[in-house]
């Protein structure tokens, strides 16, 4: 097994099928899912190998490098640590429940649409696993497209609106990445080097701190709007509300993790004294966004909205995980990335079993639907407190953890972090009990005789969600061993800079 | 097996039942329903008999079409439908929902629990296995009670490490010493009860498997919390049993009175955790690790400031758990839940989890004389501030909940003041009494076809004798009459206030334990004694409640009187003194607590009946007769008293006083107005930031260079002499900045 090329295979899988379904006719609509779920499958399993990951191994494991463009060094290197582990596993996890859950809901240019979920799926996998960084722009791009295109073409009726929204605010970001990878391939470069993109060699390089400020402050406008970071964040509820549920899942489930990834692998070795120089900014930006974001969701009217401003909370958690600078925050940032992607990506899921069944998603015209669809008012709860952070299921580990690093940091900005425990019971129990409980509006009776409850399908796509919810919350052993080594490299590059000395802007 | 073996058995059996009952309900579900209208009447008729409905409501699965909407009643109807709709003014739970379970709020899945010859046999096992687990794990606890307690042993079991990062670790391990095995007398005793209390209670209620499967999962929750050997544990529990406590309270979530009280319920208590959680964090960032016993050894070398915030941080989750001011808003809310869950959750298990904190944090409030006066003001004052609600209530749920909060109160008091054992002491003989007193009255709702207005009831004795003897009796040990359980502990709260020299709490216990007596004996005079007020066509459907419900009255009321005389005499020495004598035994070397002067600061501490103790004693047990009999006068021999008095309150205070007690002080109304409106108002407003500012200078910025494009775009014009002419221009630019900037 070894020799196998493992995350090549991980990560293009997805293509074979994207090929096989070119040869399909269009209106072949079984064989295309079919083709989409076996491919996406295929590669969930090659991805499981990615299990035998050895915590206390090499750095980075099932390396695969082979010269691509030698003319300026850029290389096809791959490579995973323990961090990408757990987010290429979520990543195709949720994936094939994407695509699994699309079975009924997508009728229309069904072709097109499973050949650009599998896209999707390569442009994020790639980028979780490339260790060349000008591949892995490559693949950050490639994942911006097909997104593009299904909220474009799937979404709701103002999806033109959101998805350029979605794509300009994105590229203004990463176009200033390439700017900055440009940067510091082309510093290491001028010292002497051979030209080079490799991760592993430009990271330990000192740059000077004003090419390190500038860089970091790139980095920081890509990976924060990616994540989405207040107050770049305005692009998220509108991307979610217009997309279509299997886009809202992976785009809350994954998209906004490479925003994380991307400050964890490239930020903050890169740039290691500009991100101690800029932490306690950033600090106090993602207390804002957990707050401002949680406040936020409370007053919203669409139930898609309310769990899109509560990401922007939830990830404001990852953010200030990351830049408190220990053990415990980078872990829980870590684990809270991994919990939010299932969490969220399951209720995105579940509104749209009930979008399914209604074509709406307003609140106020929902209610007393644990009467009629009890066993979805069941597992509904359940991830309304996982997304809580309720003890025993998997958003309380990363929570706790980024709050007690933050305790470390700063006393006062735990507590302020801290407040959202109330505030997240608020919005969220309040939608709950609008949608759940009490009588059905009079808009919902309309409905009431043909409301189903949760048919096999979506229990199966459901299942694996259920399963990861509880099961990282009363074992996140593994998750957390896995992490371990990655987040100490990244710690002891950090804890070692002494900051920004001296730096001035180039002009 | 070793008991090591049991312990960790005791919290999985619930587990298990919980698991079983979820995938039980999945398939009862999945079977045909009853019809709606064959359902109905029949509860409100004679609830009790099963024979009386079995035939026509029961066979009736097959062919019933789900799919009519059977539009539901909003509260003012189902107001407007219940028997006393004139006097529903302030009636916030006449809707005669609890007991009778009327068919709106019943949730339309699967079987009624009736089991009928024939019917599912699912159904039956809804109940059945889940009490049975419950029944194991009792006994199991009862073998650990006796080693722990007779053998003098504490156990340490870890089952495997749950959260380790870098140097954070926290174990899934368990601790039983003698504090432990108190609460688990207490929490496994009134569990099993309350689970068969329940077979009666919530018979014919359709969601009955979720019911049980919600009470399983709460004694997981809660074993978990009171066996938890750190911290992290103890808050894993603590908010699991408020997620069982918010599923119990909106059991009935058609009902929007029970939906909004179970959100607030949680909402509430995440107030208290947000200070609980950061306690644990402190702790952890200052000494490096949760675990209780570690954590105590080496508390002492902390600052005193530290010591103290921590200290209130924990203090902070046990007022919102335990519900004193100002978290105590949730409580009295809660008991729309249905009343097996107020007799567990709400008065003899899950509240007083805040005490068992505070109780097992003794080496922590030791460190901290501001603490331990926070914990006991907070505890007086919301004593006196709850009974004072208590004695204007209606609401025979209410009255009991109102007093909850009051006993609660009187057990951080004595934490507060150092009386530990005093404090665990009351807790065991209240999570008794008071259990009982809440079956109790859940006995009386339900035998009395739904109602929960006291002014609507009366001569209830002539017809239910069992529950009238029973309730008695917990009365009899709420008001602290000797022989009873609360007499013991009650006193010896006083005893201690006294003799730590606490006088002025001293005499405000006194006066709440006046109060007490007079509001438990207003219930019981009002419920029990005089003539039936409620509707004359009503009195006829008045029946005792079925042996399930009956039982556990019976057995409850046991403790009740035999637990003060087994472990409180001689007062302030009894057993449970010696039992506990390990858990604090740091915390009463420090004397913490003990003012100066005062007389266990002197050499002549401890107990003797023939001295002050003895007078004490007297005084407290004078306070409680006297309550008795000014409750007799009023609610019996003279009901227009209370009026009279309320007008001959000088300077006309007595109104005013009367309402203001009646609608609790006003705290909910202060609350709903600053923080739900405030909360939302601040919402909007950031929401309209978000739309107009952030968003706004977004779309502006695609605007500029929509403009901007648009003005570019002119020069396209496709001409190309246009094109040579800005050639040209641009040369001669280049040609002249070359020209100037070269010299």
């Amino acid at each position: 097994m070894t020799d196998l090329p493992v995350l090549s295979l991980v990560v293009f899988t997805p293509l074979i099928g994207v090929a096989l379904i070119l040869l399909v006719p269009g209106d072949n609509h079984r064989a295309i899912r079919w083709i989409a779920l076996l491919a996406a499958l295929a590669s969930l399993a090659f991805s499981l190998n990615l299990l035998g990951y050895k915590p206390d191994g090499a750095e980075f494991q099932f390396r695969e490098d082979i010269s691509w463009i030698s003319a300026f060094g850029m290389r096809y290197t791959l490579g995973v640590d323990g961090l990408s582990v757990v987010l290429v596993l979520l990543t195709t996890v949720l994936s094939v429940v994407s695509i699994f859950y699309s079975w009924d809901p997508i009728q229309t240019r069904v072709k097109e649409y499973y050949a650009t979920m599998l896209l999707l799926m390569i442009g994020m996998l790639g980028v979780f696993v490339s260790l060349d960084l000008f591949l892995f722009y490559v693949f950050w791009e490639l994942s911006l497209i097909p997104m593009y295109l299904v909220i474009g073409i799937w979404g709701g009726p103002r999806r033109i609106y959101a998805t350029v929204k979605f794509v300009i605010y994105t590229l203004v970001g990463s176009l200033l990445m390439l700017v900055a990878i440009l940067a510091v391939a082309i510093a290491y470069a001028s010292a002497g080097h051979p030209f080079t993109f490799s991760y592993e060699t430009l990271r330990g390089f000192g740059y000077t701190d004003s090419l390190q400020a500038l860089a970091f402050v790139a980095f920081f406008l890509a990976f924060a709007i990616k994540v989405p970071m207040w107050p770049f964040h305005t692009w998220l509820p509108d991307a979610h509300v217009e997309a279509p549920t299997a886009g809202s899942i992976i785009l809350a489930g994954v998209l906004l993790k490479l925003g994380g990834y991307g400050f964890l692998r490239y930020s903050l070795p890169l740039a290691p004294d500009a991100a101690v120089a800029f932490a306690p900014i950033v600090i106090g930006l993602a207390v804002v966004a957990v707050l401002y974001g949680a406040m936020v969701s409370m007053v919203q009217p669409d139930l898609k909205k309310l769990i899109a401003y509560s990401s922007v909370s939830h990830m404001g958690f990852v953010m200030l995980g990351v830049f408190v600078f220990n053990t415990q925050g980078l872990q829980g940032a870590v684990f809270q990335m991994i919990s939010h992607g299932v969490t969220t990506g399951a209720l995105f899921l579940l509104v749209g079993v009930i979008y399914e069944r209604t074509h709406d998603r307003q609140i106020a015209h929902m209610g007393g639907l644990n009467a009629r669809l009890p066993r979805y008012a069941a597992i509904f709860g359940l991830f309304t407190f996982a997304s809580i952070g309720l003890p025993g299921l998997s958003g309380f580990i990363g929570e706790f953890l980024v709050v007690l690093g933050a305790f470390q940091y700063s006393g006062w900005v735990a507590a302020a972090t801290m407040l959202v425990v109330i505030i997240s019971a608020v919005y969220m129990l309040w939608m709950f009990q609008r949608v759940f409980f009490a009588v059905p509006s009079d808009w919902m009776r309309r409905f009431w005789p043909t409301l189903t409850d949760m048919t096999r399908n979506e229990w199966l796509a459901l299942t694996p969600l259920i399963l990861l919810v509880v099961g990282l919350g009363v074992l996140p052993g593994p998750v957390l061993d896995a992490i371990s080594a990655p987040v100490q490299r990244i710690l002891d590059v950090v804890n070692a800079s002494p900051g920004l000395t001296s730096w001035s802007l180039p002009w | 097996m070793t008991v090591e073996s049991l312990i960790a058995l005791i919290p999985a059996l619930p587990l298990a039942g919980f698991l079983f009952a979820i995938l039980l309900g999945a398939r009862i579900d999945r079977l045909p329903a009853h019809g709606h209208d064959a359902h109905g009447a029949a509860h409100a008729d004679d609830h009790g008999s099963h024979s009386g409905h079995g035939g026509e409501s029961h066979d009736t699965h097959a062919e019933v079409d789900e799919s009519a909407f059977r539009p539901i009643p909003s509260e003012e109807e189902q107001r407007a439908t219940s028997p006393h709709a004139g006097h529903a003014d302030d009636l916030a739970n006449s809707n005669g929902a609890d007991g009778v379970i009327p068919d709106d709020l019943n949730d339309g899945l699967g079987q009624t629990g009736h089991v009928v010859e024939g019917g599912p046999r699912p159904v039956y096992r809804s109940w059945w296995v889940p009490t049975a687990l419950v029944a194991v794990m009792w006994l199991f606890s009862m073998v650990v009670f006796v080693n722990v307690i007779f053998g003098g042993q504490t156990y340490h079991v870890s089952l495997y490490e749950w959260i380790g990062s870098g140097s954070f670790h926290v174990q899934i391990a368990f601790l039983v010493d003698g504090l432990t095995a108190m609460l688990l007398l207490v929490v496994s005793t009134v569990g099993l009860l309350v689970h068969v209390y329940s077979i009666g209670y919530m018979d014919g209620d359709r969601g009955l498997w979720r019911f049980f499967a919600y009470l399983n999962l709460f004694m997981f929750s809660m074993l978990l919390l009171i066996l938890g050997d750190n911290f992290l544990m103890l808050y894993v529990g603590w908010e699991a049993v408020g997620l069982c406590s918010y599923a119990l309270i909106g059991f009935w979530y058609k009902k929007p009175s029970a939906a909004g009280a179970a959100k607030k319920a949680f909402i509430v208590n995440r107030v208290g955790d947000f200070g609980f959680g950061l306690g644990i964090m402190m702790i952890w960032t200052l000494l490096g690790t949760v675990d209780f016993e570690q954590v105590f050894a080496s508390i002492g070398t902390l600052d005193p400031t530290a010591v103290t915030v921590i200290a209130l941080l924990l203090f902070a989750g046990a007022v919102g758990k335990s519900a004193q001011f100002p978290l105590h808003v949730w409580l009295p809310d809660a008991m729309e839940g249905p009343t097996p869950v107020s007799a567990l959750i709400h008065a003899a298990t899950m509240v007083n989890a805040g005490v068992y904190m505070v109780a097992r944090a003794n080496p922590i409030f030791a460190e901290s004389p501001v603490a331990m006066w926070v914990v006991a003001s907070i505890g007086v004052f919301t004593a006196i501030f709850a009974a004072a609600i208590a004695l204007t209530q209606n609401d025979i749920k209410k009255v009991l909940a109102y007093s909850t909060v009051s006993q609660l109160a009187y057990m951080f008091f004595a934490l507060g003041i150092g009386a530990w054992v005093a404090a665990i002491f009351h807790l065991v003989s209240h999570g008794f009494f008071k259990g009982l007193l809440f079956m109790g009255s859940g006995s009386v709702i339900h035998g009395a076809a739904g109602e929960q207005d006291m002014r609507f009831m009366g001569g209830l004795r002539a017809k239910m004798l069992w529950t009238y003897l029973t309730m008695v009796v917990g009365s009899l040990a709420l008001a602290g009459i000797p022989i009873f359980a609360g007499f013991f502990s009650k006193d010896e709260i006083l005893g201690e206030a006294f003799g730590r020299g606490y006088y002025l709490f001293w005499a405000v216990g006194l006066l709440v334990a006046f109060m007490t007596a007079f509001y438990t004996f207003r219930m019981v005079y009002m419920t029990f004694h005089g003539r039936w007020r409620g509707p004359a066509d009503a009195w006829q459907h008045v029946h005792e409640s079925a042996p399930t419900m009956v039982a556990p009255l019976v057995i409850l009321a046991v403790p009740t009187i035999l637990i003060g005389l087994l472990l409180g005499l001689p007062p302030e020495g009894g057993l449970i003194h010696g039992w506990l004598e390990e858990v604090f035994r740091g915390a009463e070397e420090a004397g913490a607590g003990i003012l100066p002067g005062s007389l266990a600061a002197g050499d002549h501490a401890g107990f003797s009946l023939f001295g002050i103790g003895g007078l004490l004693l007297l005084a407290g047990a004078a306070v409680g007769a006297a309550g008795i009999l000014l409750a007799y006068r009023w609610y019996v021999r003279d009901p227009e008293a209370p009026a009279r008095f309320v007008t001959r309150i000088p300077l006309g205070l007595g109104p005013g006083m009367y309402a203001a007690s009646l609608n609790k002080y006003y705290v909910d109304d202060l609350y709903a107005l600053v923080w739900a409106r405030g909360g939302v108002l601040l919402g909007n407003a950031l929401w309209w930031v978000d739309a107009k500012v952030i968003d706004g200078a977004v779309n502006g910025a695609g605007w500029v260079a929509q403009r901007y494009g648009a003005l570019l775009r002119r020069s396209q014009t496709g001409h190309v002499q246009n094109y040579a002419l800005g050639m040209a221009a641009g040369l001669v630019v280049v040609l002249v900045a070359f020209l100037v900037f070269r010299a």
